[in-house]
């Protein structure tokens, strides 16, 4: 126990005074620092990116039906013919034209837009909308229906989601928070597994490779130096972490007070938090009451928890199958068929998360979230939606167990390969080592 | 009593027996040399020793004890394929392999102090290995082997990558620890030191004892009766003429123009020599007894082609 002991310092130690530890740990925060704040910055900006659009529209039917705002503003250009507008988007007098050509009910309709540069999607789908109702609605005049009808059927709808647990409390829900907390802790996880896993079995072939591993296993069981090596990088992981949660915060509280200071007005408006919200694209302006109602709908203490129950044993798992790779490379040529089996299920778990994130109950989902090589990221994609607790406490003793059993096999093939040297393996070869005494 | 007693050790792998009931008693303080062509089997019967591996059957008695847990402690082990963390310190990383053998870190420290001394390299406890050359290493490797000071020793090819200088410092090494009460096995080609070092032997082949005992007891053994006589005369042209009378005999010119080698392979060379000192001046005769090369070759020659 106590040479586990030295093995998990010296993993520690030698990893986290590596340059490129400190590097990542000021890099990372300053990344996640990026995402958040680019978007705020360009929201900031976009006033001065405002759209000028001249509209030639020999339909007549939309031109009235265009609306500027503070992001764009309509121009209508009466009979003036195609070609001059298109000359004043190359001169630079409007950002682009849109031209509807004349238009039959009974025909699919047609329109251009002629821009210089790349027409923004939000402007496409604002046009296309436009267009859209205006023609149903000239539709379904043309059926007879009253004008006065059509126009009281226009509404809005403010769709409100509750959801119901078992004693019949409800909570007011927000998937689009949902939808972005559930990939953010997925492709943490899959981020985490995939790098220090890596780093385990880059520490096992450099052992291997150095030939210090005979040494080292003449002092030591191999199930020693390897459990060793795992629970030194996960506590190198779980450093990591930690880091960068502080430096996050820090960085945040930072960027907020500078933000403070050069708009005490928006500071003072309380509007900050909403328009970094908007920025994000999560919702349209609210006021700070429902931002907070959002926060409280976050049950927080279960994510958290779950997020590092699932990230330990997640790791561990793929750190012991990384571990038995890593015991079979010679030069790193040749550890991409054994790699294969190890990254093909997290691709599958990362790639179905898109799905799941949008059926986090769907049968797939709830799958995926049982199976334990995929488990750790798609449970989490799930967690931000709530998650019955049976399912994640089975989740989680399902892959604590197959952790076990995955721990049993890789540390009989780690034993033997670590010291197999210059021998094309096959995997035929290696199931025969889980018999070795 | 054996220290090391090795009973019928088995051990198959999937396409060949690496070790076929092999049995070897290693007696105390002596220097015990494990030869063998290349995949004899010798790897595998020292990893069995280091617990490595385990053995199919058979069992390996430490002291008269059954190999356990606890006699890692009181081995050391210096492998063919040997190598450091390249990017630790020297220091650092001699002091982390001692810990792993047990050895409190003040302790440590107060031993490898001595022992780099003794090999001068005391000044490369603050470099990182890769900046040292390989012989360097090797040393180092060498210390970190004997600095719990185990009962037992294991060398394999403990002398490959050192100059001869070095070379020499390590053969006084083994041999002082022999001296202070240390059993030591050997695994190694070179066959110049096994002469020099080793007070017995086992020849292993395909998995198998094919030779067994002391050094000088073999070489007996396999005595071909070559003798070597230099006799000196004014003459030297009728001894030539003698390799008609005599059989298993071999004339050679020397360097020195009055002197003539006779190479005799008779077991009774009484006859032959009184011969020849009615010619000449008797200046050397010596029994030339096969090496440990000759043997080796020999030995595992002819049980390849027995099989």
């Amino acid at each position: 126990m106590n040479k586990i002991g030295l093995i998990i310092k010296r993993e520690y130690l030698t990893r986290v005074r590596k340059r490129s530890f400190l590097i990542l740990t000021f890099l990372g925060p300053i990344l996640m620092a990026a995402i958040y704040i680019i978007p705020i910055m360009l929201a900031l900006n976009s006033n001065t990116d405002h759209l000028r659009v001249a509209v030639v529209d020999e339909s007549r039917w939309f031109e009235e039906r265009f609306n500027s705002n503070e992001n764009h503003t309509f121009v209508t250009m009466h009979g003036q013919p195609l070609d001059s507008v298109k000359e004043m988007v190359k001169t630079g007098v409007f950002d682009m034209a849109l031209y509807v050509p004349p238009t039959q009910l009974s025909l699919p309709s047609n329109a251009v837009v002629y821009s210089i540069r790349q027409v923004p999607l939000e402007m496409e789908t604002y046009i296309s909308g436009v267009m859209e109702k205006e023609i149903e609605a000239q539709k379904l005049m043309a059926q007879g229906v009253d004008p006065k009808v059509v126009n009281a059927v226009k509404t809005d709808v403010n769709l409100q989601v509750m959801r119901m647990d078992d004693k019949g409390n409800e909570k007011e829900t927000f998937t689009e928070i949902q939808f972005v907390l559930g990939m953010v802790l997925a492709m943490m996880v899959y981020f985490f597994i995939m790098f220090f896993g890596g780093q385990v079995m880059q520490g096992v072939a450099e052992e291997k490779n150095n030939r210090i591993i005979e040494v080292i296993i003449s002092s030591v069981k191999p199930f020693q130096l390897m459990m060793g090596k795992i629970i030194g990088v996960s506590l190198v992981a779980l450093t990591q972490f930690v880091l960068w949660i502080l430096l996050t915060v820090v960085l945040y509280v930072g960027f907020s007070a500078f933000i403070g200071i050069s708009n005490p007005e928006m500071l003072s408006s309380g509007t900050l938090m909403s328009q970094e919200i908007t920025a994000n694209d999560i919702m349209s302006n609210e006021s700070v009451q429902s931002i907070l109602q959002i926060v409280h709908s976050i049950d927080f203490g279960t994510i958290i928890v779950s997020f590092l129950i699932f990230f330990i044993l997640g790791y561990l798992l793929y750190a012991t199958l990384y571990a038995a790779v890593g015991s079979l490379v010679d030069n790193n040529t040749d550890s991409q068929q054994f790699t294969l089996p190890i990254t093909v299920p997290l691709m599958v778990a990362i790639i179905s998360s898109f799905y799941i994130v949008n059926n986090p109950d769907s049968s797939l989902a709830v799958w995926l979230s049982m199976i334990p090589f995929t488990s750790p990221i798609s449970m989490m994609v799930r967690i931000p939606f709530g998650v019955p607790i049976w399912q994640i406490v089975l989740s989680v003793v399902l892959l604590a167990a197959t952790f076990v059993a995955m721990t049993w096999i890789a540390a009989k093939i780690y034993r033997t390969g670590i010291l197999m040297y210059g021998k094309k393996l096959t995997y035929k070869e290696i199931f025969k080592w889980l018999k070795y005494k | 009593m054996a220290v090391i007693s090795i009973n019928e050790v088995s051990k198959k792998y999937a396409d060949h027996t690496a070790l076929d009931r092999m049995c070897i008693d290693i007696p105390e303080r002596c220097i015990y040399g494990l030869l063998g062509p290349n995949g004899a089997g010798k790897t595998t019967l020292i990893r069995i020793l280091n617990q490595i591996t385990a053995p199919d059957s058979g069992e390996v008695l430490i002291n008269g004890e059954k190999l356990c847990q606890k006699h890692i402690a009181c081995i050391g082990y210096l492998p063919e394929e040997r190598g450091l963390y390249k990017k630790m310190k020297v220091g650092e990383q001699a002091i982390y392999l001692a810990e792993l053998k047990d050895i409190k870190k003040a302790e440590a420290q107060k031993r490898l102090k001595v022992w780099f001394d003794k090999f001068e390299i005391s000044g490369w406890w603050d470099k990182k290995v890769e900046e040292l050359s390989k012989g360097m290493q090797q040393k180092i490797q060498f210390i970190t082997t004997i600095i719990h000071e185990p009962d037992i020793l294991i060398f394999d090819e403990p002398f490959s990558g050192f100059d001869p200088i070095n070379a020499n410092l390590l053969k006084d090494t083994i041999l002082e620890l022999r001296d202070k009460g240390a059993t030591i096995l050997l695994s190694t080609h070179n066959m110049a030191s096994v002469e020099e070092l080793c007070d017995s032997i086992t020849l292993i082949n395909k998995g198998k004892s094919i030779l067994q005992g002391r050094v000088g007891d073999i070489k007996r053994q396999h005595d071909t009766h070559k003798r070597e006589i230099i006799i000196r005369t004014s003459d030297i042209q009728p001894i030539f003429a003698l390799g008609d009378t005599y059989n298993n005999i071999k004339v050679e010119p020397t360097d020195i123009h009055d002197e003539v080698k006779l190479t005799t392979y008779s077991e009774s060379p009484n006859e032959l020599l009184q011969h020849l000192m009615q010619i000449g001046q008797l200046v050397a005769y010596k029994e030339v007894l096969p090496s440990m090369n000759d043997i080796f070759i020999q030995e595992v020659q002819s049980q390849n082609q027995a099989s």
